[in-house]
């Protein structure tokens, strides 16, 4: 287990690598700059930018700089955390980052715990029920929470809350609560309003993992193990839950590689429409901006999130089945 | 049901059959036709694709036709009056800065087919009928326009310009049918959803083939060569699939000039998505290869001199080439939603191309949708054309393999 874990670990320190010099190059590597727009600003103020000015701000951002120059600058104060300024909004991005990327986590992991928990038991029974209505109603189900994209049902969601329930959307807290201190209270009333975009980010993963719950479930209820375990007289109660749910749980953690990448693009883009104040706005606006270090170092955290997710799925794998471990 | 038997009947029999002369494909079909799903998923799918095709015929109006007489007009209503098929004229009010319309169905206008209309070309052919408009002027008005009680009284309703004045002037030209709305500057949501299908509909479709290509060719390579350029190009895929796919097409996209000529963004998009999807596929099938590899017609195949190029193409390629249909086919309900959320974001098709997801930008703000709800209405193409893929994509996959189950 110990030379696996470190076998991983090294693995996951040269995908970083690897992912911080690509998302560099992509971001970088377009034309034009953030620096053109801070000149427009500049001269809209009415300030007079000579050419002499242009051309030491340039030198002193490294503008005309080969790409390899520029990637070390980066990287080299990137280790110790500090990941350049932001052009646009005038602050360094790691105190922009900082507190968006774990409402981030946070929100992609109980998205998560939401997949599962909904997913488990409706492929369970979707499995046990196979062919009846309910199982008919569930697929078609699936089928639409794939086939809606998040963004959509975000809106969907969004109209409906406030159409029908008048409930405020769009912001993380209730009118009193917004700039009251820390508290219980702030705390139940920000949940409140959290609810919502978790299970936006949810749906798609619920759907999917309810289909593989409810095939891994039914390849495992064929097993001879769960005939033998019917006929030897345990209840069906028992054979389901404890004999083949176990056995077909571990697909399941296998399809955690597959369902973070959907859940962290989901987190993106939701947060957008509802204007939450995670990553995705801000990265967006970068985006658009040219703000390169602050694009480039949400692109690489998003990355990270999502190799430290897939580290943690592999972990959980070999540590379900021996096998693994193996390889 | 008498489908189903006849199907039923003709795989009894091809069972006895199987090993004589039926070929691997046909038995592919019969597997595929029983599923009635997927076969649903088809046909609507090919139904959507000829739409795309004839949108100008279908579509009343060119889609990027403004008039500032039809502000957000809901839906129009459409009235069986007078024997036929008809719309009303809408007089068009500002009331507390909204533009609201009352119908005079006093001077109905029927909805006409096969009219003439405004000229467009469906491959090259120059055409100007289309499926059904509205030419006829409504009758002169006869009453004048009839303003509200309530507002007549409102001391605010001057100040405000509500004084229920009609601003629509009397009909010089035939009242406008708009079956699903209007935008914001008044143009057809009808036509704009038709014509938006026909980027939305391929432009995941091409994505989806390049990335067919260029998985295919990787995953061969890949799988058939082995040694350092199978670890590269694996590595090199682990890395891709390691980052998260929306904001790395947001990334590339972003890079795109914003006044790029529309064909030429249209094709970059497709490259872009292309540029995530063929890893999965290049994993497929380099499996797939190396699985063929250690088999004893490809060893029969090396001694009787073949070269490799010539394994890879007649031995290898068309037996992978069912499940590369599978793969692609699951490939592309990703793609299309990519290609919307990315116009949704405005990093993907800006205006004036139509696709679905530009025109979901208008229902961005969630108190424009609450006013207006009919522009949520693209969307429903968007969920159905992906989920008739999954149906396809399914059928498909147990189709792919004929003789399992």
């Amino acid at each position: 287990m110990i030379t696996f874990l470190i076998r991983r670990l090294l693995f996951m320190v040269v995908t970083v690598v690897f992912i911080s010099m690509i998302s560099f190059v992509l971001i970088e590597l377009p034309p034009g700059s953030a620096l053109d727009a801070k000149l427009q600003q500049f001269r809209s103020r009415g300030l007079n930018v000579t050419s002499d000015v242009v051309k030491s701000l340039e030198e002193r951002y490294g503008i005309n700089d080969p790409i390899y120059t520029k990637y070390w600058k980066w990287i080299s104060r990137a280790v110790y955390g500090d990941f350049g300024q932001s052009f646009y909004l005038d602050q360094p991005v790691s105190s922009l980052i900082g507190s968006r990327i774990w409402f981030s986590i946070g929100m992609s992991t109980a998205a998560l715990l939401f997949a599962w928990l909904v997913a488990i038991p409706v492929g369970v029974y979707s499995a046990t029920h196979r062919n009846s209505l309910p199982d008919y109603l569930i697929t078609v189900m699936q089928f639409l929470g794939v086939a809606i994209p998040e963004f959509l049902l975000a809106i969907v969601l969004m109209f409906i809350a406030s159409w029908y329930f008048g409930v405020e959307v769009g912001v993380l807290y209730s009118k009193a609560y917004r700039d009251a201190p820390w508290g219980v209270g702030k705390l139940l009333d920000l949940l409140s309003h959290l609810w919502l975009p978790v299970v936006v980010i949810g749906t798609h993963s619920t759907a999917w993992l309810t289909r593989v719950m409810r095939a891994n479930l039914l390849d495992v209820m064929g097993a001879q193990y769960v005939q033998t375990a019917r006929s030897k007289g345990l209840g069906e109660r028992v054979v389901v839950w404890k004999h083949a749910v176990r056995n077909a749980l571990h697909p399941l953690v296998m399809a955690l590689g597959a369902t973070l990448p959907a859940l962290i693009s989901g987190e993106v883009i939701v947060s957008i429409v509802l204007n939450l104040p995670t990553t995705g706005p801000l990265y967006v606006q970068a985006l658009i901006n040219k703000d390169m270090y602050l694009a480039i170092t949400f692109l690489l955290f998003l990355s990270i999130l999502l190799v430290v997710g897939n580290l943690l799925a592999d972990l959980a794998l070999a540590w379900l089945d021996p096998r693994v471990r193996l390889e | 049901m008498a489908t189903v038997e006849a199907v039923a009947a003709s795989q009894a029999s091809a069972s006895t059959r199987i090993a004589e002369d039926v070929s691997q494909w046909t038995l592919m079909r019969w597997r595929f036709a029983r599923n009635r799903l997927s076969l649903f998923g088809l046909v609507v799918l090919v139904l959507l694709y000829v739409v795309a095709a004839i949108a100008p015929f279908l579509a009343p109006y060119p889609y990027n036709a403004i008039d500032t007489e039809y502000i957000h007009t809901p839906p129009t209503p459409v009235r069986f009056l007078n024997g036929q098929l008809s719309i009303c004229p809408l007089t068009q009010f500002m009331r507390d800065f909204q533009w609201e319309y009352t119908e005079d169905c006093d001077r109905a206008v029927p909805i006409e087919f096969m009219v003439k209309g405004h000229p467009y070309t469906i491959f090259g052919v120059p055409f100007e009928t289309h499926l059904f408009g509205v030419t006829q002027l409504p009758p002169p008005r006869t009453t004048p326009v009839k303003k509200t009680e309530a507002k007549a009284n409102d001391p605010l309703a001057a100040f405000m310009g509500s004084s229920g004045e009609s601003t629509t002037a009397d009909a010089t030209q035939p009242p406008r049918v708009f079956l699903l709305g209007s935008d914001i500057q008044g143009r057809d949501m009808l036509s704009r959803i038709l014509e938006g299908s026909r980027i939305s509909l391929t432009i995941g479709l091409v994505g989806v083939a390049l990335s067919v290509v260029l998985g295919a060719i990787l995953g061969t390579a890949s799988g058939y060569l082995g040694g350092l350029f199978d670890d590269l190009v694996q590595r090199f895929i682990e890395i891709i699939q390691s980052m998260p796919t929306l904001p790395l097409w947001a990334a590339i996209a972003a890079a795109l000039p914003p006044t790029m000529p529309v064909p030429q963004r249209y094709f970059l998009i497709t490259i872009i998505l292309s540029f995530v999807s063929w890893t999965g596929l290049a994993r497929q099938v380099r499996g797939k290869v190396m699985g063929y590899s250690s088999l004893d017609y490809i060893a029969a195949a090396r001694l009787a001199g073949c070269s490799h190029l010539r394994i890879i193409l007649t031995h290898m390629l068309p037996n992978a080439s069912s499940h590369i249909i599978v793969v692609s086919t699951l490939a592309v309900p990703s793609a299309i939603l990519g290609e919307t959320a990315l116009s949704f974001l405005g990093l993907g098709m800006l205006p004036p191309a139509v696709s679905w997801g530009v025109l979901l930008r208008d229902a961005q703000q969630i108190q424009s949708v609450l006013l207006h709800p009919w522009l949520l209405i693209p969307a429903l193409p968007i969920i159905i054309t992906v989920t008739c893929y999954q149906f396809l994509g399914d059928g498909l996959r147990d189709a792919a393999d004929p003789y399992s189950g």
